[in-house]
């Protein structure tokens, strides 16, 4: 019990931040190629492709969020102060990406409220980089406490997975664009996506590099033997894949790249998961440091276990409601 | 410059939590309201009840939006001002707000996609359901969050072991002793809030002279609501002040300023605490009027502010002024709802211009109750943030004041822009009132509630 709770608890969290990514980085994405459209009409296209989802995908941060103070308080209580002004920025692109979204439509200047979604969802995105990035670059830890300066988590590292999950939240809403719409946001949203791919890929193999050589554990957990031998296939279906999707691209598929680019996002995500297993706050507290009573996460699991097929279940059931293309200048119906 | 980190992280977490507290206040209401005019429509077939549920349904929209964003920020702000605090209690805390999370903000979410632009995908009837779904998870999400902070106001269930609380008895923890009135009390306050906008725009509706019977109808269901639960509130006040009482004593004395718990207790209309010298200053007051109401007899005693030392007692000021804005709304709540039922009851609400006028200016006053509620409920538990378990002060992250000063800043800024906007469009909205029945005749529904009311108006516009 006490081994495998936090195990679970890790497991589950991790799910909740992998639909996250995905769901609310379609969305997001669809905010940072805002700009690109040509028209109002173009734009109103790309929002009502999610307009009935993104408050359910945005939830999900919030149970990332949650989840991680109710199972791992002490990884929370280490990582919010150290990632203070990133978490901030994070939440405030947020906000007004959100009010964004909403006021668009009844404005009649709609210059600034454009505006004001794509800053806050490029921020937003930007911002989650960074936090994973210095989640990844290590935080000082002593007593327990955040230990380093306000400015810690600014590392280069850190600002390059910044920029890299902008470029990774485009190629998603790219790939969502080309699925869900008709005619010149397809077809744009289809270029763009081949363009994003090969952005998206240089930064995967400038992390993959980067993360190894500059830190040893990293290095040792895929360099060493055996893990070598059971670690290799995931560069290479990495790769397998980013060949498919382009294949599909150029073949003008619609459904396949974005499943492929979700593919893609969870390979990248395996592959951070196997470079810091067991550590919630790298380098020093692993998951069973930081887990809260077994009686708080077995409460909570009981919940989880209960109520997460059925949360599953209406997200599924409202994705299949307003399944099918939103055409140009038209809305659901 | 010196900035003291826990004031300034105490001034975060009130500035966002009450900017955050408007909005559930009303969409707690709004839903159910909304459910009830679609229970109403499915049953009676009026299609009036109809157009008024898709009319809500809009201004609902925004409201939630501005609830969901404002309410992720205070999810987050538990770890990064208060990481002693989610260290501490989070065994306990933690999971009551994991539970929100599962058992309300997705359901909300989610259903309130179908309920926005579901019309015309799914049959009527599930169409209403997903309304009364969406009223349902904004009630459970008020369940969570009021035993959460009823468990900070008296903890229960719990053990402390290396300055750390376990729970040892979950139904403890949740159904904690101040919890069933708190819940109550906030339940009612956000229908009584919502029934105070419904009210101030029918009225306002009455007054312009347009959407004549949309107004009316909103006029009656509000009115009679409120007139059972405005009366109710007081009620439940009560009781929750006893037992405030029982657990939280210095909060009482500090909300009815009282400082001497060997004397019977006056209830002071007006005084001006004076905290150094612990004397109320330019009273006027009920004598023996506090005794009468917190032990239901003349002589009857209760604890004093000066039974504990000065650091051990609440910023009196705040908490006994932030009493008596929310008394004087809970008053005049009741006077309105009573009054505006006799004129009913009398055949003269429609007629009765100067009520209407009064009315229609209202539409505020439940949100500076609710905010006046929680001042009195937070600032009077201090110097704890958990009662008797955790301090305050002791309870902030290791991070710099500068920081913090930095980041409220910003939420202020933010928040700033974001409310002006939020209210500029909501009142457009209202102006622009319900439309005709629009998706039936065209058999077209915008992408968003919003671009639907502007298709419409558009249409409207060019017919004539």
């Amino acid at each position: 019990m006490e081994w495998y709770l936090p195990v679970i608890w890790a497991a589950l969290i991790g799910t909740a931040v992998a639909m996250y990514v995905i769901l609310d980085g379609f969305d997001l994405g669809i905010g940072i190629l805002f700009p690109f459209a040509r028209n109002e009409g173009e734009r109103d296209q790309m929002m009502r492709s999610v307009a009935p989802f993104w408050d359910g995908n945005e939830t999900w941060l919030v149970l990332g969020g949650g989840g991680l103070w109710v199972a791992f308080p002490r990884a929370y209580a280490v990582v919010m102060p150290a990632l203070y002004l990133p978490v901030i920025v994070m939440l405030l692109a947020l906000v007004f990406r959100g009010v964004a979204f909403e006021f668009r439509t009844v404005s009649h200047s709609k210059t600034w409220l454009n505006v004001a979604f794509t800053t806050g969802s490029t921020l937003a995105a930007f911002a989650q980089g960074v936090i994973l990035g210095s989640l990844i670059d290590g935080i000082p830890v002593r007593d327990g406490a955040y230990a380093g300066g306000p400015l810690h988590w600014a590392t280069p590292f850190a600002l390059l997975c910044g920029l890299a999950l902008v470029a990774g939240y485009a190629l998603l809403g790219a790939t969502w664009l080309t699925m869900k719409t008709e005619g010149p946001v397809a077809a744009r949203s289809r270029a763009q996506a081949k363009t994003l791919l090969l952005v998206v890929l240089t930064f995967m193999a400038a992390v993959s590099l980067w993360t190894p050589l500059a830190h040893p554990r990293i290095a040792e957990r895929w360099f060493s033997l055996p893990n070598f031998y059971f670690l290799w296939p995931v560069p290479a279906v990495t790769a397998l894949v980013a060949f498919l999707l382009w294949r599909w691209l150029a073949k003008g598929r619609e459904v396949p790249p974005f499943l492929a680019v979700i593919a893609l996002f969870l390979l990248g995500y395996l592959g951070l998961v196997i470079s810091n297993f067991p550590y919630l706050v790298p380098p020093s507290l692993t998951v069973w440091q930081t887990a809260a009573a077994p009686a708080s996460q077995i409460f909570m699991l009981l919940g989880t276990v209960a109520l997460l097929p059925l949360i599953l279940g209406y997200t599924a059931f409202i994705y299949w409601l307003f399944r099918g293309k939103v055409r140009e200048g038209e809305s659901y119906h | 410059m010196d900035f003291d980190p826990v004031l300034l992280a105490r001034l975060q977490f009130a500035f966002t939590i009450s900017f955050h507290i408007i909005f559930p206040s009303f969409t707690i209401g709004l839903s159910a309201y909304i459910a009830t005019l679609g229970a109403m429509w499915l049953g009676t077939g009026t299609e009036r009840y109809h157009q008024l549920m898709r009319f809500w349904t809009k201004i609902f929209a925004v409201s939630f939006a501005m609830g969901v964003v404002s309410g992720i920020v205070l999810s987050y702000q538990f770890g990064t001002n208060w990481s002693r605090f989610s260290l501490i209690v989070g065994n306990v805390v933690g999971p009551l707000i994991g539970y929100e999370v599962l058992t309300a903000f997705f359901l909300e979410a989610t259903f309130l996609g179908v309920l926005l632009f579901g019309f015309n995908k799914v049959p009527p009837w599930l169409y209403v359901l997903s309304a009364a779904v969406v009223a349902a998870g904004t009630a459970m999400s008020a369940f969570w969050i009021l035993s959460a902070n009823s468990w900070m106001q008296t903890p229960a269930g719990y053990e402390m072991k290396d300055g750390i609380a376990f729970p040892t008895d979950w139904l403890a923890v949740i159904f904690n002793p101040s919890f069933p009135y708190r819940f109550a009390h906030m339940l009612n306050a956000a229908y009584l809030t919502t029934g105070f906008v419904v009210l101030a725009v029918g009225a306002r509706y009455l007054i312009a002279g347009k959407h004549i019977e949309e107004g009316r109808t909103m006029l009656r269901m509000a009115l009679g609501l409120m007139a059972i639960l405005a009366p109710l509130q007081l009620f439940i006040g009560d009781q929750h002040g006893l037992n405030t009482l029982k657990h939280q004593p210095i909060k009482v004395a500090a909300m009815e300023a009282h400082w001497d718990g060997s004397k019977p207790g006056d209830f002071e209309i007006f005084a001006w605490p004076d905290e150094k010298a612990g004397v109320n200053r330019f009273a006027i007051s009920i004598p023996h009027g506090s005794s009468l109401i917190l032990t239901h007899s003349w002589d009857g005693l209760f604890p004093g502010l000066a039974s504990v030392p000065a650091s051990e007692r609440p910023p009196v000021k705040n908490v006994f002024f932030a009493f008596r804005i929310m008394l004087a709304i809970g008053s005049f709540m009741i006077a309105a709802a009573l009054f505006g039922a006799f004129l009913w009851w009398r055949g003269t609400l429609f007629d009765t211009r100067w009520y209407l006028r009064v009315m229609a200016q209202c539409w505020w006053i439940g949100f500076v109750a609710v905010i006046a509620g929680w001042m009195v409920s937070e600032s009077g538990r201090q110097p704890w943030i958990v009662e008797g378990v955790l301090r305050t002060a002791d309870a902030i992250s290791p991070v710099p004041g500068a920081t913090i000063a930095v980041s409220l800043t910003l939420f202020v800024f933010a928040y700033g822009v974001v409310f002006s906007f939020g209210i500029y469009y909501i009142n457009r909205l209202i102006a622009q009132g319900p439309q005709g029945p629009l998706a039936e005749e065209t058999g077209h529904f915008g992408s968003s509630p919003i671009t639907a009311a502007h298709d419409a108006g558009r249409r409207a516009v060019q017919k004539s």
